[in-house]
Order: structure tokens, then sequence, then C-alpha cells
């Protein structure tokens, strides 16, 4: 379980992935932190309509399932998230006038849905052999009402935060590509949060752990 | 960069690792200097004097100076020079359409086969499977494939006959199957007599002697993709003894 993190400690949820599990799509992947688990399929370079083909390069589509009932505004928003950090990560101008499809399963949301959804997107597209200028990792941190900041929030720690927030980070050079915050925090909060996702994403970045 | 290479070789690299020259490269001026040429296969790519890894993969070496990265794929993206088994979708006029299962059709003219004038065209129905080689792939163009080598002669290729099996594979087992000293092949050898046809975009064709043959081999390339050396031959063992 999750611990409340002091000033100097990070705790992730215990983070488990695997590749290959579906046959039919040419990369999948499910990622699970904690209880949180997605899945995810990419399909790509496949053919693509005249209508949505762009002339230099692909044309990247992402699709978010939720687990009961249809996807809704709350899973357009996250999709417009996860398309653009990876459209900025994927060498999208080699393969032009063709598509990029990536779908997204929850399985189970625990919290920290979204960081789920790029941990998943990126070990699926590195499955499916496209080609990627870096790879790249989402985070989330919450902050209490103490001004406490938790890494990793579960569902419960999520729902009594005053503000979460989650940020995709590149493999390279450890910048944020993609940031996705909801409540109130101060500017001071937010440096905070950003040196803390440092320590967490280079756990999440060592070969060897 | 070509000693930096060399020493991470056989080790797993991800996109976002790069070689660049490092500072210590020195020139002696004592002999003869010869630049040191680097070639870069699939899954590296250049970027000003750095060279960035793009897919995830094993890099490789081969004498005297190639390296590539050695990962796996189920999608087929063409290249100029392979051979690809392509099912025939439209007949239009001079050209064919075929499918390869990349991300358009290609386009096959009925020239394109050996000794086929205007006169004498040559006999391809759609839905007819084709064997052919990429004359034109880049990502710019339409792809183009061809039935004839340089020299007008069709080599083996050019559409392939009734009574078989057309099933998918992934590209590395492709690989595999088409490596100098194959083991897959050699195992496959000591079964039973078949005719098998390997395209690059992961496609096979099968034929044996009996339709249950055919099947038993179709089954046994698309399984053993995901095994170990040692795990194919207990399997490839098991069905020789229990053989039909």
């Amino acid at each position: 379980m999750m611990e409340v993190c002091g000033s100097s400690s990070v705790t992730l949820r215990e983070f488990g992935c695997e590749q290959s599990l579906l046959s039919r799509p040419d990369g999948s992947a499910s990622f699970s932190q904690g209880d949180t688990s997605v899945l995810a399929a990419a399909y790509g370079p496949a053919e693509v309509k005249v209508s949505k083909e762009i002339y230099d390069r692909a044309t990247l589509e992402v699709l978010i399932q939720p687990k009961v009932g249809l996807p809704s505004v709350r899973e357009r928003s996250q999709e417009q998230c996860v398309r653009e950090t990876c459209e900025a990560s994927l060498l999208l101008s080699l393969h032009p006038r063709s598509s990029l499809t990536l779908i997204l399963q929850l399985i189970h949301n625990d919290g920290s849905i979204l960081s789920c959804f790029l941990n998943a997107a990126c070990m699926a597209l590195m499955d499916a052999g496209l080609p990627m200028s870096c790879l790249f990792c989402g985070v989330t941190c919450a902050i209490n009402a103490d001004g406490q900041i938790i890494t990793d929030p579960t569902a419960v720690q999520e729902k009594e935060s005053r503000a979460v927030m989650t940020f995709a980070i590149d493999s390279t050079k450890r910048r944020v590509m993609m940031s996705s915050t909801k409540g109130s925090f101060s500017v001071h909060e937010l440096q905070q949060c950003i040196a803390f996702y440092r320590d967490s994403v280079s756990r999440r970045y060592s070969k060897t752990l | 960069m070509f000693s930096s290479l060399k020493e991470r070789t056989g080790e797993v690299l991800l996109p976002g690792d790069e070689f660049s020259f490092e500072a210590e490269d020195t020139i002696s001026l004592a002999g003869p200097v010869k630049p040191e040429k680097v070639v870069c296969g699939p899954g590296l790519r250049r970027s000003g004097d750095r060279l960035l890894v793009c897919k995830s993969g094993v890099l490789r070496h081969k004498q005297p100076n190639m390296f590539w990265v050695d990962s796996q794929q189920r999608r087929y993206v063409p290249a100029k020079g392979e051979t690809v088994i392509g099912i025939v979708t439209v007949k239009s006029g001079d050209v064919f359409k075929v499918d390869f299962g990349g991300s358009e059709q290609a386009s096959l003219s009925y020239l394109a086969f050996e000794g086929s004038t205007k006169r004498n065209r040559p006999n391809v129905q759609v839905g007819d499977l084709v064997f052919s080689q990429f004359l034109i792939a880049n990502q710019d163009m339409e792809p183009e494939l061809v039935c004839i080598d340089g020299s007008g002669r069709a080599n083996g290729m050019g559409v392939i006959g009734g009574g078989g099996l057309l099933f998918t594979v992934s590209l590395g087992l492709v690989r595999r199957l088409l490596s100098p000293h194959s083991e897959v092949r050699s195992d496959l050898q000591q079964l039973f007599p078949c005719e098998l046809v390997v395209g690059m975009n992961g496609r096979l064709w099968a034929k044996a002697s009996t339709v249950q043959q055919t099947l038993i081999i179709s089954n046994l390339l698309q399984s053993c993709d995901t095994m170990t050396a040692q795990q194919r031959r207990a399997l490839f063992r098991r069905v020789a003894q229990g053989a039909l």
C-alpha cells in the first residue's frame, strides 16, 4: 500500500508490465500500478482514410475505453493528453500518409489513471516497433490538505487531496513533456512536485531495480 | 564512435540512447589516417554528428563496419529489393494493385513478368498470390513491385500456384528462416518434404503432399515463433514421432 512520503523519500506502488499479450494488434502491453490496471494495443503504420491523411507525417489516433459505458468528455480530454505526448516522442515523419492507432482499455481504476495510460501507451508503442526519439513515462502527484505531497496516489488519497497533478517526462533529458493538473496549489508546491518527480522517474528508468 | 559502438554490441538499447564522437578521438600524426566509416542499419538514425537509436532491441555488428538494432515487429514496412508475397486485389488496365500488408497497396505492371509483352499478357486474376520484389519502396512514393530481376528473368518470382496455404508469422521468424545456416529450416527439413515460399512481409506459403501435413507445418511455424531453440526442437521431435 501507499505511504505518505516525507520530505526526501519517494514511494511508488508496485508497478508491473507485460508486453505482446494480444495476438491481433501489432503491439500490445498491460501496465499496472498497485490496483490500477490498463491494457494498451497499438496498430500501425496502416492504411488511412483520405480525409484524415497528412501528407508529411503519420496520423496518430488515441482511443480510451472506460470500464463501463461509452467514452465521454473525460475520456476525450485524457486522449488529448496521451496523444500530444505520443506525437512529441514518435518519429511521425518516417511514415507519411499512414495511420497509427492506440487503443487503451481501462481494467481497474484505483487512482493515478492518467499516468497509467501514459506508461501503457509507451510500452505498447515500443512493442509495436514504432520508431521513437525518446521514451516517456507518467507520474501523478497529489497534495493533501496538510500540504504533504503524495506520489502515485490511490483513488481514496486523490479524493481527499486538494490538488492532483500528472506529468509526462521523457527519458533522455528528464524534462516535462505534458502536464495535467486539477485543484488549487501554489507555484512553490508545483516546483516541489517537479523536484519529487525526478526521484520517481529515475527509479522507473533504471534498467536494474 | 566505432569503438563505443563495438563495445556495446550485444547490449539492449532503448530509443533515446545516442552515440557521439568522443573528445578523446585523437588522430595520430605518425601513420596514415583512414577515416572510419560506420554503416547504420535499421534502428539507427543519423542526426548531425550523432547517432540516435530509434527502436528498442539488441545492437548487432557485422564485419567490417555494419551496425544495426535487432528488434521484433509484426507490421511490415516496405524496403527496396525485398521479396514479398502479395495478394492481387484490383486489375485495372495495365496495372495490378497488390496488397502486401503495408500502409498502402503496391502497383504491379503486367509487363513486369518474364516473357510478357503487350500481346502476350500474363495470366493473373484477382485473388492470386504473387511472389515479387520491390522496385520502388520509400515513404514518399507509392510502392512498386516487379516479378523479374535486373536481367529480365523470373528467378523464382511470379504467380504462386494453387493447393497450398498462406499464413502470417512475425518478421523476426521470417528473418531467422532466411538466414544462411537457419536452425529452424534444418529442423523443418527433417520432418517431411514440403514447398515453402517465404515473404519478408511476414507471409509464408506452404504446400506438402497432403492437406494434413500442410496444416501441421503451418501450425508448427506459427507456434515456434515465441519458443526457445530447445522447446522448438522438442516440439518438432514430438511431431516427428507421432507423425502420420
